[in-house]
Order: structure tokens, then C-alpha cells, then sequence
């Protein structure tokens, strides 16, 4: 459990003098000293702690820390899949840790290979016909493959295809990854059925038409449908000369039921983060490798200089041998079953607004009662209390009180069983004892926190923490 | 079932009864025919964990380990043995972003930490959670200084920043719609000069060099941030972050913003990354910077307490309005750096930074005294320099391969040389004998 001195800001444990390093000495001579004039004017005021200081004081950190391998993480469109150890030690082989990535290809056949193999493997599992593993992450990926579109628009000299249209219920990522490729939004609306309204689509396709350059989407969507209109989608957009792009976010559930090449898609990425077990590591390293249709190839761009966050491939491409091809397509129907178990056994208590069969993931527009007054926010901050991870809140924007479940294909039916029944002891709770379930979480390291002091008075460094105490 | 499934026989029946379904088949109910996938995978077998071991060390055994004397913004630095084992603290690894606070103080804890030592490190005011590379970082940065800069649309961009930091801006600049134009150098650092004439032209969004620049050169900056400031321009550096700690900061040169990368803080080459790229900015443009931010408040028990921060600027809330798409950067690297800095500290820091220059100027005049290497800029240098070979670069670049070093990167017709703490006098001693053959 915690220790209060070791859980102190790093800077607090520093007394001048300590170290916690060795180095050589310096052999090469007194002559080489940097000249004073190109020097900085003050040391960097860096903590000065010994080595053991600093084991304590980041072991005690990561104590307050939940992660997958401390409980069931059911957080909506991040894929939270156990992250097997096999994989940390492969990444962690120094056959691949010492290699510099401007060494000459003859001298890494291995590393090379990882990325070849990787390549091939994705490519069988999403029926595309090439990847790129520039792109460091899943909103990096996007921002590559809009690119990748825009290129090819700008090589049919279509130099007006600067529209993609996105639905309402998308990632926030990919408005933002849209316009960070200078392109402009065009939203499509939602059905009552939560699926693309094709009405509103063909509706935007005939005003915008020649100006569209892609339609950017999940499938499922976010609220974990499947958008079962999707040939029809892909026909409508490519019949205005456009190309479909595929977020990967939501892959999981796909696997061994649907791959985004057959369903019309011309470009996606990959989370291999969230799909392919590398872990989230706190938020990154992931990886968002771009696969392209066979013609498309040649519009990728630089987006980085190497083959992007190569430690996160050699996880994932250890995660695929493993399964391989006998056991990888279980993993999209156990993700699939588990949450339309969880949606079935709590759909009393809690609001679904769809109906149906949902795939990976699914959201609830918060309790079904709401006469207590309690929110979403504050089911998620006592689910912190029973020892589980809160789901994605407010998220999509469809409805109010939005939570949304999404549990992988690794938690058991024993894991399950025991969420659900703090879910309705929670909405139990909210009847019954309202007060406790609003001033939640109450068995947590810290309380409830403060965004709006961070935010209307941002102290963001020891520094600023520092100077404000002395005032 | 596979061993990462916890699912029994009787498990999957209770679970399809209360779910209304017969088969797992079922759940793909709704998905179109056309677009099923029912084939196999052309995946291979499954292996166990042993065969998967000796496949990856066997893929190993074919990349060859070489003395390291490259750099062009990747070093080979030491790693102390604490970081990986704290690295692997599954708290840490297996963790999301920390949107609940409540249950994420670790994480938000060590990125205040991180966001602390970098602003030491650079001397600027505010930095962010991290970005994913250097590279990228120098992107952010262009589309932050245009976003600021109103009007001004366009972005300079020094002769001597790496050609991979500029083809990655070239690319991004492309889809904006960011002009770009190219500051020439005289003598191997940027001009003045040409900078105020570019300046002159007008709408100038930004300016960007690196330091030390991609010869190693470190550049006099002075009259660099006035120039800039005078246009109205924002004055961006980008710096290895292991330089930082002996030579002037980007504060002092009089830089808005600082970008770079920190791979150089001890993090493995590992064939290109993960790495982590930093920026750091003036308290002025805090709210125009990209990505997370994580800021100190209290909790509801009035303890002090770590939250994300600013929110308002990120693609969550604001979608296409948002500063930058970036969601996951490299939030454990950054827990990598920090530990880093934190057992080197004021001084090791400091140690490595002036055993990476002895060991760098040694082999520079070694090199020299061979007579066959002429340095191609009299200029001062950090731990990186750029020579000319009178024989053929290339034939001497794969002699060095062959007995067992990476001679540095080719570059503008010559050498690049790295090198940093880890090599010793022996090895440097052996290569400049092996170049001198």
C-alpha cells in the first residue's frame, strides 16, 4: 500500500548530493571540455535521490494505479485484452533492442522480417493488400490514411475532393484527424435504429458528390452495432468517386466474422493496442498501422521516419502466433458473447436505448430510473469503490448519460457475473442511498477531484507548484 | 479453448441461453451474407510459447549487433537497470489513459514529474504529456505556430534540421495547406540573414531550426527570436533532449516553443521506436499546445491530487475544432524519461552529456590525424560531426560494417559520426585504426 514519504513528488525526496547512477570515467583526457560559451547559464534543477529512493518512489506510484492485470477494465472502444507477458520479453530481446534503425538493411534480416511477417498477417486478417507501420498511433493512423486518400484525389487531379463525411456518433478522432488533413466534416445522422441514417447519406452524397473524398467509419459503430447497410454505404460512396475508410477502433469483434476489405473499405488502420494485446501503457506507446487497397500503395505518406513504434509490432505479431489461425477467430465471437451478456442481465436496471444484438461493446443512456438524481458520473466513480474500472462515460454524444461497456474476450463468466451484480447493487444504491453513490468513490486513494481549479488556474510543473507556495 | 480464453462448455451454454442464441454463429446474425468472412485464415499454426521464443531469437541471430558510432537523432545510450523493471510494473503497463483520476494518481503523478523536468530541461514554462517522436513533435509545432499566427500561413524551416524532420513537416504541410520555405546555411549553420529576408517577405507563421543541427553543430542563435519576434513569428528549436542538460536552453536562445526528441535519455534504439518526442512552450500559448496536460488540484478530501487538464483544447471534446487529432502519445516512454532523469539527476545527466563530447571530439581527432578525414565545418560541435573521407565513403562504410561497427550515418557526401558515454577509448581506438587501413 502506499507509503506517504515515497509517494511524495520525486523533487521532494531530492537532498543535494545523492546519486543514483554510475558512470566511467572520463579517459579520454582534461582537454575536451565543452567551452563555457556554448554552456547553459544554470543546471537543470533535476532531483538528486539515490537509486533505492527512486525504486520506492515509482513502485509506490504505480500502487495507485489500475490497470488490466489489477481488474476487468470494461472501458468502452479501448479494447482493454489482457496483454500476454510472452510478448514484453520478446520486444525486450536485445537482438532487436540494440539495432539503429539507419543500420544497413543487410545487417537486420530479422527486424526486417518481423515487419514483413506482420504485414502479411494483417493483410489476411483485413483482406487489404498492404500495410505501412509509419503511424505511431490509432489517431495517427487516421491522419495517414486521410492523407493517403487526399494523395490519390490530388493524383486523379481531383483537387477538389476536401470533404469527408463522418457520422454522428464517430471516435472524436476522426473529425480532428480530418481536419488536421485540411479537410472539412460533413456529419451524417443516426437513425432511431442507431445505424447510418442511408436516406441522409445519399441525401449528402447528391449535394456534395464531387466534392466528397471519403466517408470515414466503424464497423460496428460505436454504440456496437453493426451497420448493416454497409455494401450499400460503400456503393453509394464509391459511385461518387470517393473511398471508404475503416477505423479500426472497433475490430475486435470482426475477428473471424468480417474483414473491412470485403465490406467495401479502401483504407483503415489498425490499434495494435487494442485488437492485437500490445498495452495501453498509460496512453502509448500503441501503434496504427495503415492498410491500403492493391493500387493505393503508392500514395502513403512520410509520416515518420522509420517503421514507426516497432517495440509495440514484435508484441503483436508474437500475439498472432500464438493464437494463430486456429484460435484468432474465437476471439471476435467471446468478446461479441460477453457483451451481449452483460447488456441482457442489466437492461432492467439500466436504459438501453437500442435494442438488439450488439457486437463488442454497447452503451446504456445511464440508470433507468433517474428519479434520484444520480448520473452516469456517479455509477462510474462507485464502480472505482467496488474495484472496477469505470466504462467510457459520455461517450458517443448520441444520448445524455451515455456508458459505454465493452468487456474482451479474456474476462470469465465468474469476472462477469461479479460486474454485474455490482452494477445493480449500484443502481440499488441510487434508490436507496443516494448521497453514497454521489459523493463516490470512497475507498479509493483520493477523492473526487477538482477539474475546474486544475483548468481556471493551471499549475502544470513542480515549478509553477512551487513559486505559488512561496506567494 | 486457448489459453487466453477463460470461457468452459458450460459457461458458453448458460451465456448463449441468457443471450437468446443457439451458436456463437448467431451473434453474426445480422451481418450480410456478402460480407461474412467464413474461410480460414492464411495465418500459421498456432505455437506455443516455446516455439514462438525460438522463432523471435532465431529472427534475432539474423540482425547483427554493431558498435554503434550513429546518431541522426538516434543514440545509443545507457540504459540503467532500474527503468526497464519499473517499466514493467503491470500498474503502469497495462493501464489506459488517466481519465479517472481517482484510480490513475500513478500515471498522472509521474507525467507532472515528466512535464516538470522537461520545462528544467528546455527552461520553457509549460510542457505537455508527451507527442509521439521528434519528428512529429516538429509538425505539432508548425500547425500550432499557423493556428496562432492567424493570417500567416507560412512555416521556415532551416537548411540544416534533419531531412527526415523536414520530410515529415513537408508532408503534413502538404494537407494544410502550410507553405514552407527553406532557410539557407552558410557554413554549415542556418543564416541570418536569410532568415530577415524571408522574414520581409511577410506572413510567417513560424520558424524552425535545430540545435545542435543535423551536422551536430551547435549554431549561434543571438538575434535568431528577435528577428522572429519582430515579424510577429513564433521561434521553434528542436533539440535532442540529452544536449539540454550542458548546452544553453531553447529559453535562452528565446525560443515560444521546444520540440524534440528524448530517445536520447536512455531509451533503446530498438530499430526506431517507441521514442518519445517533448514540447514545451511559453505559459502564454499553454492553451494553444497539443495534447494531454495533466495539472495539480485537490480531491474532495482537500488532498493535493493530479487530473488531465485543459481539456477543452483536445479531439474528445472539441472534435475537428481541436488543436491537433493526437489521442495516445507515448505516455510510458515519458514514465521511461522520467525515471531516467530521475536517477541521473542535476549531476549524472550533466556526466553522460560531457563523456558523450570528450569521447566525440577524441574521435574527431583521431579521425583527423590519420590524414585520410577532413571535418567538413569548423564549427563547435556536441557529441555528432560530420567528416569528408578522401577515399570512397562507401567502400569505407562497409569495411567498418564488416569488422563489426555502425560507422556512423552517410550523409551530404560524408560521415556523420555519433557518439555518446557508451563507448569507450578501446572501441573508438579500434574503429579510427580500421578507417585508417
Amino acid at each position: 500500500m502506499n507509503n506517504r514519504l515515497y509517494g511524495n513528488l520525486i523533487f521532494e525526496l531530492s537532498k543535494e548530493g545523492r546519486k543514483g547512477y554510475s558512470l566511467p570515467k572520463n579517459r579520454f583526457g582534461g582537454q575536451y571540455d565543452i567551452p563555457k560559451e556554448l554552456c547553459r547559464k544554470e543546471d537543470a534543477s533535476l532531483p538528486e535521490c539515490d537509486e533505492l529512493t527512486v525504486v520506492r518512489h515509482y513502485t509506490n506510484l504505480s500502487t495507485d494505479n489500475f490497470g488490466v492485470d489489477t481488474g476487468f477494465y470494461p472501458l468502452g472502444s479501448c479494447t482493454m485484452k489482457y496483454n500476454p507477458k510472452l510478448n514484453e520479453e520478446m520486444a525486450a530481446l536485445p537482438q532487436f533492442q540494440n539495432l539503429h534503425p539507419e543500420q544497413p538493411a543487410e545487417s537486420t534480416h530479422g527486424a526486417q522480417a518481423v515487419v514483413a511477417l506482420l504485414e502479411r498477417s494483417l493483410c489476411a486478417l483485413t483482406g487489404l493488400a498492404h500495410f505501412t507501420f509509419k503511424p505511431y498511433a490509432g489517431a495517427h493512423g487516421e491522419l495517414t490514411g486521410l492523407m493517403t486518400i487526399d494523395n490519390y484525389h490530388r493524383a486523379n487531379g481531383d483537387m477538389q475532393r476536401r470533404k469527408v463525411i463522418v457520422p454522428d456518433s464517430a471516435h472524436g478522432t476522426n473529425p480532428a484527424s480530418a481536419a488536421v488533413c485540411g479537410m472539412e466534416i460533413i456529419e451524417v445522422k443516426s437513425g432511431t435504429d442507431g445505424q447510418i441514417d442511408l436516406a441522409h447519406l445519399k441525401e449528402l452524397v447528391a449535394q456534395h458528390g464531387t466534392e466528397v473524398a471519403a466517408m470515414m467509419m466503424t464497423n460496428p459503430n460505436t454504440l456496437g452495432l453493426f451497420e448493416t447497410n454497409i455494401p450499400e454505404i460503400a456503393r453509394v460512396i464509391h459511385n461518387c468517386g470517393a473511398l471508404m475508410y475503416y477505423d479500426g477502433a472497433n475490430l475486435n469483434p470482426m475477428l473471424g466474422a468480417c474483414r473491412p476489405g470485403d465490406m467495401g473499405f479502401d483504407v483503415m488502420h489498425i490499434n495494435l493496442h487494442k485488437t492485437f494485446s500490445t498495452p495501453h501503457g498509460g496512453g502509448g506507446p500503441g501503434a496504427g498501422p495503415v492498410g491500403v487497397r492493391e493500387g493505393l500503395q503508392q500514395h502513403l505518406p512520410f509520416v515518420s521516419p522509420y517503421h514507426g513504434n516497432f517495440g509495440v509490432m514484435m508484441r503483436a505479431y508474437a500475439y498472432i502466433l500464438s493464437l494463430g489461425r486456429e484460435h484468432i477467430a474465437d476471439v471476435g465471437r467471446l468478446a461479441t458473447l460477453n457483451a451481449n451478456y452483460i447488456k441482457e442481465q442489466l437492461k432492467d436496471v439500466y436504459e438501453l436505448p437500442v435494442n438488439g444484438l450488439c457486437c463488442h461493446e454497447f452503451v446504456f443512456d445511464g440508470l433507468k430510473d433517474k428519479s434520484s438524481g444520480v448520473t452516469t458520473m456517479d455509477v462510474a466513480k462507485r464502480l472505482l469503490d467496488y474495484g472496477y474500472h469505470a466504462p467510457t462515460i459520455y461517450f458517443p454524444l448520441l444520448f445524455h448519460e451515455s456508458m459505454m461497456i465493452e468487456p474482451t474476450e479474456n474476462e470469465s463468466k465468474d469476472t462477469i457475473d461479479a460486474f454485474i451484480a455490482v452494477m445493480r447493487q449500484i443502481a440499488e444504491e441510487a434508490a436507496t442511498i443516494p448521497e453514497k453513490v454521489k459523493s463516490a468513490p470512497h475507498d479509493t486513494p483520493i477523492g473526487r477531484v477538482d477539474d475546474v481549479l486544475a483548468a481556471k488556474h493551471p499549475i502544470v510543473t513542480y515549478q509553477q507548484m512551487e513559486a505559488e507556495k512561496q506567494q | 479453448m486457448y489459453k487466453y480464453f477463460p470461457h468452459t462448455d458450460a459457461d458458453l451454454q448458460q451465456m448463449m441461453a441468457a443471450v437468446g442464441i443457439k451458436s456463437l454463429d448467431e451473434l453474426y446474425a445480422e451481418v450480410p451474407d456478402a460480407v461474412r468472412f467464413r474461410g480460414e485464415y492464411n495465418l500459421p499454426e498456432a505455437m506455443s510459447e516455446m516455439e514462438v521464443r525460438q522463432l523471435f531469437n532465431q529472427l534475432g541471430s539474423q540482425n547483427r549487433q554493431l558498435t554503434c558510432f550513429a546518431g541522426f537523432g538516434v543514440y545509443d545510450h545507457y540504459t540503467p537497470s532500474v527503468i526497464p523493471q519499473l517499466l514493467a510494473r503491470s500498474e503502469f503497463l497495462t493501464s489506459y489513459t488517466p481519465y479517472q483520476a481517482e484510480i490513475s494518481q500513478g500515471t498522472l503523478h509521474y507525467i507532472f514529474e515528466y512535464q516538470s523536468m522537461m520545462t528544467m530541461l528546455t527552461g520553457m514554462e509549460v510542457s505537455n504529456a508527451s507527442m509521439y517522436d521528434g519528428t512529429t513533435a516538429a509538425a505539432e509545432a508548425m500547425m500550432m505556430a499557423v493556428a496562432a499566427g492567424k493570417k500567416a500561413n507560412k512555416f521556415l524551416i532551416s537548411k540544416t534540421v534533419n531531412p527526415k524532420t523536414r520530410k515529415v513537416l513537408d508532408t503534413y504541410a502538404l494537407h494544410q495547406g502550410i507553405e514552407t520555405a527553406t532557410i539557407d546555411a552558410t557554413d554549415g549553420a542556418t543564416s541570418l540573414e536569410h532568415l530577415k529576408a524571408l522574414l520581409a517577405e511577410g506572413s510567417v507563421a513560424g520558424v524552425l531550426v535545430q540545435q545542435p543541427n543535423v551536422y551536430g553543430i551547435v549554431e549561434d542563435l543571438t538575434g535568431f527570436a528577435d528577428a522572429c519576434h519582430d515579424s510577429k513569428a513564433l521561434f521553434v528549436i528542436d533539440s535532442n533532449a540529452a544536449s539540454l542538460a550542458v548546452l544553453k536552453t531553447p529559453a535562452e536562445w528565446g525560443a515560444d516553443i521546444a520540440v524534440g526528441d528524448a530517445q536520447s535519455l536512455g531509451i533503446p534504439m530498438l530499430f526506431g521506436g517507441p521514442y518519445v518526442g517533448y514540447m514545451c512552450c511559453t505559459q502564454k500559448l499553454i492553451r494553444k499546445m497539443p495534447g494531454r496536460i495533466v495539472g495539480m488540484t485537490k480531491d474532495s478530501r482537500g488532498q493535493r491530487a493530479f487530473v488531465l487538464t485543459l481539456q477543452a483544447r483536445e479531439q474528445h471534446i472539441r472534435r475537428q475544432k481541436a488543436t491537433s487529432n493526437i489521442c495516445s502519445n507515448q505516455s510510458l516512454m515519458a514514465l521511461f524519461v522520467t525515471i531516467y532523469m530521475s536517477l541521473m539527476g542535476k549531476q549524472g545527466l550533466k556526466e553522460a552529456a560531457r563523456l558523450s563530447y570528450a569521447g566525440a571530439h577524441y574521435l574527431c581527432d583521431e579521425l583527423l590525424k590519420t590524414g585520410h578525414f577532413k571535418l567538413t565545418y569548423d564549427k563547435p560541435f556536441f557529441n555528432e560531426f560530420h567528416v569528408k573521407y578522401d577515399g570512397d565513403t562507401d567502400t569505407l562504410y562497409q569495411r567498418l560494417i564488416e569488422e563489426g561497427f555502425l560507422g556512423g550515418v552517410r550523409y551530404d557526401d560524408g560521415l556523420l559520426f555519433a557518439v555518446t558515454e557508451k563507448r569507450t577509448k578501446e572501441e573508438i581506438d579500434n574503429l579510427v585504426k580500421t578507417a585508417a587501413l
